[in-house]
């Protein structure tokens, strides 16, 4: 039992990292019908540009561990809104009215023009996060014993989630987002910038998945410029699970899709973690193709 | 009010409107008839920015609306409640509603016009927590029409507001027309119905295959054996 909790909350913690990069796919997809391959490596980019500003700034020495973090956290993902807004304007929206597939070879040219930008600027090896920066506590929660970084994880994860549900569902510009992603053309009707919304969702998808880097970076303390190819297929997968262009199917599938895979991990066997990733995968494109879900409200005509 | 001067819309290398004349008085009801494909849809969208205009002007007073995009053209108080009602099906009545307020800043205003909309349906009031697509096709078009008037346009363009609704529910939208435009909201009316919009309209076009082929008074257009012939049945 102990295992299993153990396990479970892991796979909670490294899921809540697959949510928020599933988030930044599901919402671009949802605007553009663009699945935005350069998505990784934005994570990447968080993640190394959270040890920059982390050593440039010397944030933990003023600021003490957790409200350096969190002016680290807004750092991060400020940067990186800037260069998802870039990424859109440079690589999409010139392709706007262009065929489907301009777009996706675009995306997939600035995935690879990334990941070799970050090995040009920070090397091609690991790099190591300050290894005392959070104390190594461990919390005793109902007789277990559970590292204190992991539920700082899940609960960062879950507060950046739920800000994120209710920007979305609450606020006039949140509902501007999901009119957009419904009809754009009905949303231009309702006066309705399209074009700002959707640049407001490549500074959103690319914030949270860059907090997302920097928090793998925070958690493990280890980084590489290739890393945002497996988070991001992970991630990919996720949004698949809950329903692509569906912002709680990602909070879900990224959440679901860890703990599968921490368990799968834990009793079955730990060489076959990504077969179990990618199995779900396959398993709900067989069963149920739009997600969990996806699709739910039949349209009646 | 509105000028509409020698527009030409082309979609790729077809033209659909091959120079457009038509003008709108402020108050009026103005409907545009026609066969399928003779440009009806593609006036109403020219309007809002929907689709390019090639050549010629639109005027909203001393407005040029060719120059402006879709979502500036609605600040201008023009809306429209579009073809195929295209209602957000995923949202709630309400939220359906408020998007029809986005450009709006007055909240007392918008909540004042909100309680205008649900007092001309209060079938959208019943429902307004319900979601859009679980609504009937009748109350999908009061939806896309509330939420056309949420912007408290000048200008209102109805794209088929009858089309699929049962003949009842078409008499007591054409009486809501009516009502708007009491009001004081102009009216520009495309409609497949055409003797019931030319009943409730002042003016009329007929626009044959990108071209005005009839522009006069909607008693005239009524009497007129080839309108009747064409569009109202053969006369009886």
């Amino acid at each position: 039992m102990e295992e299993f909790i153990q396990q479970l909350t892991n796979g909670l913690a490294v899921g809540g990292i697959y949510a928020l990069v599933a988030l930044g796919y599901t919402m671009v997809y949802g605007v553009l019908k663009l699945i935005n391959f350069a998505h990784g490596d934005l994570f990447t980019i968080g993640a190394y540009l959270g040890l920059t500003v982390l050593t440039a700034l010397g944030l933990k020495e003023h600021l003490g561990p957790v409200a350096g973090i969190g002016v680290l956290v807004i750092f991060v993902m400020g940067l990186v809104a800037i260069i998802g807004a870039l990424l859109e304007r440079v690589a999409y929206k010139p392709l706007r009215h262009a065929p489907r597939l301009s777009a996706v070879v675009s995306a997939l040219g600035a995935s690879i023009f990334f990941q070799n930008a970050v090995m040009l600027v920070y090397g091609a090896r690991f790099q190591v996060y300050p290894h005392d920066l959070l104390p190594k506590v461990v919390v005793n929660l109902f007789g277990l014993e559970i590292p204190l970084l992991r539920i700082a994880l899940f609960v960062s994860s879950l507060v950046l989630m739920a800000g994120l549900y209710l920007f979305i569902h609450k606020t006039k510009i949140g509902t501007a987002i999901r009119a957009a992603a419904i009809d754009q053309g009905a949303a231009r009707l309702m006066g309705i910038n399209v074009d700002r919304v959707i640049l407001l969702v490549f500074c959103i998808g690319p914030a949270l998945g860059g907090a997302a880097g920097l928090m793998v970076g925070l958690y493990y303390g280890q980084i590489n410029f290739t890393m945002g190819w497996v988070y991001g297929l992970k991630a990919f997968t996720a949004a698949i699970l809950g329903g692509i262009g569906n912002i709680p199917g990602a909070m879900l599938g990224g959440l679901l899709l860890g703990v599968i895979e921490a368990l799968g991990a834990a009793y079955l066997s730990i060489a076959w973690k990504d077969a179990f990733a990618f199995g779900v995968l396959i398993l709900i494109l067989i069963v149920r193709p739009t997600g969990i879900l996806g699709e739910r409200v039949a349209e009646k005509v | 009010m509105l000028r509409i001067e020698r527009l030409r819309v082309r979609y790729g290398s077809v033209e659909a409107l091959h120079g457009i004349d038509l003008t709108v008085e402020e108050g009026e009801i103005v409907t545009i008839l026609g066969a399928n494909g003779a440009g009806k849809t593609t006036t109403l969208n020219a309007i809002c920015g929907l689709v390019p205009v090639a050549e010629g002007s639109i005027w909203l007073r001393d407005t040029p609306l060719h120059t402006l995009p879709a979502h500036a053209i609605v600040r201008q108080g023009v809306t429209q409640s579009p073809e195929g009602r295209r209602v957000f099906t995923t949202l709630t009545v309400e939220e359906n509603l408020s998007l029809g307020a986005f450009t709006a800043t007055d909240s007392k205003r918008v909540a004042a016009t909100q309680a205008w909309i649900y007092r001309l349906f209060p079938r959208l009031h019943e429902r307004r927590h319900q979601l859009a697509g679980t609504l009937s096709g009748g109350e999908q078009q009061m939806l896309a029409i509330g939420r056309a008037l949420m912007a408290a346009p000048k200008l209102l363009l109805l794209d088929e507001p009858s089309l699929g609704l049962a003949p009842i529910l078409v008499q007591s939208i054409f009486a809501t027309i009516r009502e708007i435009n009491q009001s004081g909201v102009t009216i520009i009316l495309v409609e497949q119905n055409a003797r019931a919009a030319l009943k409730l309209a002042h003016r009329g076009y007929v626009l044959e295959v990108g071209r005005v082929a009839l522009a006069d008074t909607a008693a005239n257009l009524l009497a007129n054996p080839e309108v009747q012939r064409a569009y109202l049945g053969g006369g009886h």
